[in-house]
């Protein structure tokens, strides 16, 4: 495209940018004012037939993910690309330099500079100088011209890149964002104790999406802190192919469960008014786990067992104890009280049962896939480094112009640097007493 | 000695460090200039020594954690790195006017932490707080929050400056003569900002690593992340508008008051004023 079209100037110019930035950060307030992804009929009752009818058109219940906003976002995004096509070729151009054909008339009129005369023929100096330069690490660079020997040497040239890096960066994130997007999903799942599921639902169509592999969530517990703060929400799920276990993993929030690249996060759980009861028969080491309904009498047909959770103490939602009524064949039933989590030894004529009761939980997964994840982070990682370079570094040049004055040497020092000049002032005035002392 | 007591002691010594700062400045009164910083660097130690302590109390109470979890930790830790970042000015810059115009921050900060009725227990984290990444966070977003303030504090100073009729002197003849030149104090202004604009992107971007190893999503567009993300873009806009487009002085003096008003709004007004995820700085 041809440099000089209105609209390549337009997409190129850093006032756009500046508008785009503006508007994009006028916008978001928005968002963070009218609450979010409600139903309409919340606007509508919140706000007033005719702003809910706003709120719709422009869709603000959901803005960012809005038409307008996504605009917004791809204008700065073309902004970026085209500001950057348009000058990054100059600044290639200046790390590229052939710095030694600098006309000698125009470093003796660079802003910084400094000249003296030492004794000596020309090139015993530039030798001397040349040999300084290289061991403070500007890599001189050596040419005969106009009459004496011009000396260059540079740091951090490529320092220049870094705004650029910076720019990019945004555009990785971006592409990390949409790739997440358009091959991920984001969804939920919750499973109560002992059940599994092969699918899940997204979040944001509700549409069902096959796991291609099943989750079982073998259990679910809270810990407590003494002053009643939840401590801990974790879960053990199970992930199983084709009806086999391939493996069991515990999950906390901050530690999920990763499989063929889809998570399970810890979220949320539900506490239900059914128990979970285990029984093993210590003789013939045959073990069956029953969720039981409150107060509903359960058959254990093989062993001849029938119980019952009869009464249970619970604080909130959360059960702390559970009567449980309990007999063998035709038996009066024992009954007592156990905590619940707990394990209770109980007699039969056949030997001893093991019960363990607890409240039936089902735990509530977040589920996401993200491939673009790694994407993203590797666009925050160029950030930083760009944004290191862009603010810590600066491209210093400096020239030694070497002339012979009837058998000695005038030599004349001039640098600049693209960035922090103060800091450069300084080093310079270093630089040139320690070439004036060689 | 306990942690709080340290920590009480530290909002008066802030604040005689305020007062000690504001006589050098009004009374021009250069030789209180190292007793000064002496005296902030004793009470910086003692509010070092406060923050250790409560790390270590919190492991007596076996809920170790680092004192960086709520809101009143986190006032407290604002205050500390402004003090920090403070006296690495001071030191790089060798002026000590500046003082007046940034540790008064760090004295309101901890006379708000101690008053205002927050909530100053040491409290166990909750399942989601449960995280390094909650550490990373925390510290670097507020190095660029103290950052801010105190690049704020030097745009109010330049607006001052640019206000008076000594706006050209750098004598010590007049009061507002004795402020640095108006170029230092834009340039200091300039620098203050960047380095608060890298930490802020590193806090914004360790906040996505932590909510996507917590939920599953680096972005959720919740109240504080967007209102991090809208100071992130004022900043943005302030370092563009002033490196392409030649902006300086008074522009960017009020852009640094800009900023940190959206810093203030980010980090107190989301928490009290709009409802989210973010659990954290709530109680
Ligand atoms: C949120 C988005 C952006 C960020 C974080 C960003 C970041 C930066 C940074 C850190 C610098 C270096 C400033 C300095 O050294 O003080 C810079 C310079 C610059 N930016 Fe951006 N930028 C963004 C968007 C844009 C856009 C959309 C444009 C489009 C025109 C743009 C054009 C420029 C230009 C022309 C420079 C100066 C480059 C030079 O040194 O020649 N920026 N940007």
């Amino acid at each position: 495209m041809n440099k000089k079209n209105p609209a390549w100037a337009f997409f190129a110019s850093v006032k756009l940018a500046l508008f785009t930035l503006f508007v994009l950060a006028v916008t978001s307030i928005i968002g963070t004012v009218i609450p979010q992804k409600e139903p309409a009929s919340v606007y509508a009752e919140k706000y007033g037939a005719n702003m809910a009818q706003l709120i719709d058109v422009l869709d603000i219940a959901d803005m960012y993910a809005s038409w307008w906003f996504l605009a917004l976002l791809g204008l700065l995004s073309a902004n970026l690309i085209i500001c950057s096509i348009d000058r990054f070729p100059g600044v290639w151009k200046q790390i590229k330099a052939d710095n030694l054909s600098t006309p000698v008339d125009r470093i003796r009129k660079m802003g910084r500079r400094e000249s003296w005369q030492v004794e000596g023929s020309i090139n015993d100096t530039a030798t001397r100088l040349a040999a300084d330069l290289g061991s403070k690490g500007w890599n001189p660079e050596q040419l005969e011209k106009d009459g004496g020997i011009l000396l260059f040497g540079q740091k951090g040239a490529w320092s220049r890149t870094g705004v650029y890096i910076v720019h990019l960066s945004i555009l990785v994130i971006f592409v990390g964002a949409i790739f997440g997007s358009l091959l991920g999903f984001k969804g939920g799942a919750m499973i109560a104790e002992t059940k599994q599921v092969d699918s899940i639902h997204t979040f944001d169509t509700q549409e069902s999406i096959d796991l291609g592999f099943t989750v079982r969530c073998d259990s679910f517990g809270i810990e407590f802190y003494p002053n009643g703060m939840p401590k801990d929400y974790r879960s053990v799920l199970t992930v199983l192919e084709n009806g086999k276990e391939i493996q069991t993993t515990p999950i906390e929030v901050n530690e999920p469960l990763t499989y063929k690249g889809i998570t399970f996060y810890q979220s949320s759980y539900q506490g239900y008014s059914d128990f979970l009861v285990k029984l093993t028969s210590e003789k013939s080491g045959a073990e069956k786990t029953f969720i039981v309904p409150y107060q509903q009498k359960t058959l254990w047909a093989e062993e001849n067992i029938k119980f019952a959770v009869a009464q249970a103490r619970a604080a909130g939602q959360t059960v702390s104890a559970m009567k449980i009524l309990f007999s063998v064949g035709d038996n009066e039933p024992t009954s007592f009280w156990l905590d619940a989590g707990g394990t209770a030894t109980l007699e039969g004529e056949a030997g001893n049962y093991l019960l363990h009761g607890k409240q039936l939980y089902a735990t509530g997964l977040q589920v996401a896939k993200d491939p673009g994840v790694w994407i993203v982070y590797f666009g925050c990682t160029m950030m930083l480094l760009g944004l290191c370079v862009a603010f810590f570094m600066s491209h210093r040049r400096i020239w030694l112009f070497i002339e012979d004055d009837n058998g000695a040497s005038n030599i004349l020092l001039a640098g600049s640097a693209n960035k922090n000049r103060t800091g450069f002032e300084k080093s310079f005035e270093v630089l040139k007493q320690d070439l004036q002392q060689s | 000695m306990d942690s709080s007591q340290l920590l009480g002691i530290t909002t008066f010594t802030y604040l005689f460090s305020t007062i000690l700062y504001a006589v050098i400045f009004i009374f021009r009164a250069k030789k209180l200039g190292t007793a000064t910083t002496i005296f902030t660097l004793v009470a910086f130690l003692i509010q070092t020594a406060g923050l250790a302590l409560r790390w270590q109390e919190s492991y007596q109470m076996g809920i170790g954690h680092a004192p960086l979890t709520n809101m009143y930790e986190s006032v407290v830790f604002f205050a500390w790195t402004i003090i920090l970042i403070y006296l690495l000015i001071e030191w790089k810059f060798k002026t000590k006017i500046i003082g007046a115009f940034a540790v008064p921050f760090a004295f309101l900060a901890m006379a708000y932490a101690s008053n205002s009725g927050i909530n100053t227990e040491i409290n166990p984290l909750i399942p989601a707080l449960q995280s390094n990444w909650l550490i990373a966070h925390v510290v670097t977003c507020f190095i660029g929050y103290a950052a801010f303030a105190i690049a704020a504090g030097l745009g109010f100073m330049y607006l001052i400056k640019n206000m008076s009729a000594s706006r050209q002197t750098t004598d010590d003849s007049t009061l507002i003569g004795s402020l640095p030149s108006l170029k230092v104090i834009d340039d200091i202004t300039h620098k203050t900002m960047v380095f608060g604009f890298l930490w802020l992107s590193l806090g914004i971007i360790s906040g996505a690593v932590w909510a996507n190893s917590a939920w599953g999503t680096y972005w959720s567009w919740d109240p504080k992340e967007t209102w991090s993300l809208i100071t992130w873009f004022i900043y943005a806009i302030t370092l563009h508008a002033r490196y392409t487009r030649g902006w300086g002085g008074v522009r960017i003096a009020w852009l640094s008051i800009v900023g940190f008003v959206s810093v203030i709004f980010t980090y107190y007004g989301v928490n009290f004023l709009l409802s989210g995820l973010h659990s954290y700085g709530s109680s």
